[in-house]
């Protein structure tokens, strides 16, 4: 069969399509959730109004797209039966349980705490609907911990044992699978590369407001969170991402080859800005790179030597039996630079603007400005930048929420596609794990449905999202201000209308 | 009782949880277009289970995982087996989803109608493919020598799964109007318990046709006890509903959805999966069952998550306790069409 339509393939699309796309709403949610229980938190510890409209707002943002990422998590938790169902009976016993403990802590939480969230603000005392985002918020996190481990395990399986007899993998310490460096670290980088991604959200639709000049005392707040986010989540992502790339250099030594098309090991390895190579001759024909830099993000120093992709493919031939162990270079090698280019651009937009929005450090009164004025953008230590470059700079800080998206959505290709041929690191190849049963047009049918579908839910949900960031933040009413000080309400008028309903 | 018996046990306690929890709110999503009569009715009853939905739906993500986990060769036959109707199910689930969250989020008539459209379809049909689903399962598929599903999608449409179907359908759409009666007040409240009646008098004769079939065939003396159980409650909620204890009825008409469903795995085990092709070829707990050490891990897990589950859900349906009516929708007196 036509391999552009075999199964395999069509699985492997429909995996991918359907990963990215659900993965778009994942970072944003996990950070968004914890980013509103922030501004939360600061409304009920200050009682000032503005906090209270912020997380109206950021709330509300963040239900629109958690509704997303909800229901297309659900085609995650089914497809691997349904396209990989020969990997599911392989790895089932290990695979299976960071799944199902994911369920029974991390979903639970959520979608309960959630639904007190967005229904119990007349119903519930103000600290206890605080506590109900924060539970979320945690949820969120604990989810993306169980299914980083699984993933971690795909990359670099621990804990278990091949069962000869029954043909399967067996788990055999589960605390293994927890904790080995390759889910700490993975979580650390999702983790940070999340906040990241929701820091450079509140940043971009905070400028939107600012470059117009609205709704300045929520938006300078949000600015200023969005902003502190963004900076310390992109340090934090630079790091663990360090540490990501030096355990995959002693785990998968092929994926980090392939991500610098580095053919044939050199020490000291340099790191290319830009390279274009000849897969079937196996070298680079066009190349820019930094000399050492290779060596450093695998070794912390400047001269050792790094494997090539081909020493890598030989050494995998003589340990695996032949064949192709190369993963697709140029997907790799871009994959990796474009998840590294726009992660570290939104951070250097965040960095900038943390600089030219400050208050005080280093700047002289007159250019300090009150509670509802725009900030001046100051670069040096006296004069504001000029009314052109300040539009410039809040049109750039505007198009920075998409940046960390198209990094995420890279960082994961990469990370995925690197691993090919192996769908389990050197245990399980992917053209073994597709589903036997499952005809090709059965597959064909539920990918086009999948892809179809989730298109007009995109057209749908940024149109939804357009309105809400155009609206604003929402005017309070009298029940916002004055929580119920009891559980199930204070209310004696049996026929007052909700605060909220659907 | 080995630990693949224990999970046996609670792969069917979660699929109960599943079928009482969003069983009712399939319900209500179908009563959207049977009961209301206007859209202030209509959001009256989207918002009965607007808070609690989410965390129903998560029953069924906790099966599919602990399937996973518990049980892969099962995970791996039945979805990979059942591929187009649970295609459409996960295609309702996504929509109903989206539908709930996002259609109070715009004010225009077409939105919101398109919307509600969606809630009416999207409950339906999972509501019936779910009975088509599991009467499969109980009944047997054919499965070959290596555990995969050699049928058809017309295989699995055979009468005794569409009358399976059928049943969740007015099982569901029973629980969910005994639901509303409890959860709302006004006209709407005493037209749900007079409707409940018609649909409790279908369920009933679909579902004794349907357990006595499965009984017949596969039945033993548990699982007759279960039937009787299923169909007595189903007969006590009928009355409790004539008699105005919207309460009692709810409870019994839960009961129901708990024994049938026991019913069914009761028949099933120690099968998980029967093969109708060869008896040796079945899927059943001992074969298609992960290792004790895992078995053993998952076992503790659940055992300290569940109740807590259980805890600070119960707790959420206690906070939004309270009944509602067209009253308590804001906004809702200007839009009455």
């Amino acid at each position: 069969m036509d391999m552009a339509l075999a199964p395999e393939t069509l699985a492997r699309w429909q995996f991918g399509i359907t990963t990215v796309y659900h993965f778009l709403f994942v970072p944003l949610t996990i950070s968004l959730a914890a980013l509103t229980a922030g501004l939360q938190t600061a409304w009920v510890r200050s009682e000032k109004e503005k906090y209270l409209r912020a997380t109206k707002f950021w709330g509300k943002l963040f239900l629109i797209n958690i509704a997303m990422g909800v229901v297309t998590g659900i085609v995650q938790e089914f497809q691997f039966g349904m396209n990989w169902s020969a990997y599911s009976r392989f790895v089932g016993d290990i695979f299976g349980a960071p799944l199902a403990f994911e369920a029974l802590i991390a979903f639970f939480f959520e979608s309960t705490f959630i639904g007190l969230w967005i229904f119990g603000w007349d119903k519930l005392p103000k600290k206890i609907h605080l506590a109900c985002i924060w539970m979320v918020s945690i949820g969120t996190i604990l989810s993306a911990y169980f299914i980083l481990a699984a993933n971690s395990w795909m990359q670099h399986p621990v804990g278990y044992r091949i069962n000869k007899e029954k043909g399967r993998a067996e788990l055999t310490d589960f605390w293994q699978v927890l904790t080995q460096n390759t889910t700490l670290t993975q979580v650390f980088h999702t983790l940070s590369a999340a906040f990241l991604t929701g820091g450079a959200f509140m940043v971009g639709i905070a400028s939107y407001h600012l470059l117009r000049k609205k709704h300045i005392p929520v938006m300078k707040s949000s600015l200023r969170l969005g902003l502190v986010t963004v900076v310390i989540a992109g340090l934090l992502t630079a790091v663990s991402g360090d540490l990501l790339g030096k355990v995959m250099f002693k785990q998968q030594p092929m994926k980090m080859a392939a991500a610098e098309a580095l053919w044939d090991g050199e020490s000291p390895a340099p790191f290319s800005i830009f390279a274009y190579g000849d897969v079937s001759k196996g070298h680079n024909s066009v190349e820019l790179s930094v000399p050492g830099l290779l060596s450093f993000l695998a070794n912390d120093d400047f001269s050792s030597y790094v494997p090539g992709i081909n020493d890598t493919n030989k050494a995998e031939q003589q340990k695996y039996g032949p064949g192709d162990y190369r993963p697709i270079i140029p997907v790799t090698f871009w994959g990796f630079r474009w998840m590294i280019g726009f992660g570290m651009a939104s951070f250097t937009i965040g960095l900038a603007g943390l600089w030219l929005t400050r208050k005080k450090f280093l700047l002289p009164a007159h250019l300090r400005v009150g509670e509802d004025e725009v900030p001046h953008l100051v670069l040096l230590r006296k004069k504001p930048l000029g009314p052109r470059l300040t539009t410039w700079y809040w049109r750039i800080a505007v198009l920075t929420l998409g940046f960390p998206l198209i990094a995420n959505s890279w960082g994961w290709i990469f990370t995925e596609m690197g691993r090919q041929p192996w769908v389990v690191y050197g245990v399980l190849r992917t053209r073994d794990a597709v589903s036997p049963s499952v005809s090709q047009g059965e597959v064909l049918t539920s990918m086009t449905v999948f892809t179809l579908l989730y298109a007009i839910l995109a057209v749908i949900e940024v149109k939804l999202l357009v309105k809400y960031v155009k609206a604003g933040p929402p005017e309070l009413s009298e029940s916002d201000l004055h929580p119920p000080t009891r559980i199930g309400g204070d209310s004696t008028d049996a026929d007052k209308p909700m605060a909220f309903s659907y | 009782m080995q630990l693949h018996d224990v999970w046996f046990v609670l792969i069917a306690v979660l699929w109960i949880g599943y079928f009482f929890l969003e069983g009712f709110d399939f319900g209500v999503g179908i009563l959207t277009k049977l009961l209301a009569r206007n859209r202030p009715e209509r959001r009256v009853l989207i918002n009965t289970i607007g808070p609690v939905w989410d965390g129903n739906e998560v029953w069924l993500l906790t099966a599919g995982g602990a399937t996973f986990a518990a049980f892969p060769e099962w995970y791996a036959t039945l979805f990979s087996g059942f591929y187009l109707p649970l295609l459409v199910i996960l295609v309702c689930l996504i929509v109903r989803g989206v539908a709930f969250e996002y259609r109070a989020k715009r004010p225009e008539e077409r939105w919101q109608r398109n919307w509600e459209t969606a809630i009416f379809w999207t409950s339906l049909i999972p509501a019936f493919l779910w009975g088509v689903a599991f009467a499969n399962i109980v009944r047997g598929v054919k499965i070959d020598r290596n555990l995969e599903y050699v049928g058809g999608v017309g295989d699995l449409l055979n009468p005794f799964a569409l009358l399976g179907g059928l049943v969740t359908l007015t099982l569901f759409t029973f629980h969910g109007t005994v639901f509303t009666a409890l959860k709302t007040v006004g006209n709407i409240r005493e037209r749900a318990r007079r409707l409940a009646r018609w649909v409790g008098l279908l369920t009933a004769a679909l579902a004794l046709l349907f357990l006595v079939q499965a009984q017949i065939d596969q039945g033993d003396g548990k699982s007759l006890i279960a039937l009787i159980v299923a169909v007595a409650a189903l007969g006590v909620a009928l009355v409790a509903n004539q008699a105005g204890r919207e309460g009692w009825a709810f409870a019994l008409s839960g009961v129901t959805v708990v024994a049938a469903v026991a019913m069914l795995f009761l028949t099933l085990f120690p099968n998980v999966m029967p093969s109708t092709l060869d008896a040796d070829w079945s899927l059943t707990v001992s074969n298609a069952s992960s290792s004790p050490y895992t078995l053993k891990i998952m076992t503790w897990c659940a055992g300290i998550a569940t109740p807590l589950v259980l805890l600070y859900q119960g707790w959420t349906y206690w906070v939004f306790r309270k009944r509602i009516g067209t009253q308590h929708i804001a906004d809702a007196a200007g839009a009455t069409h």
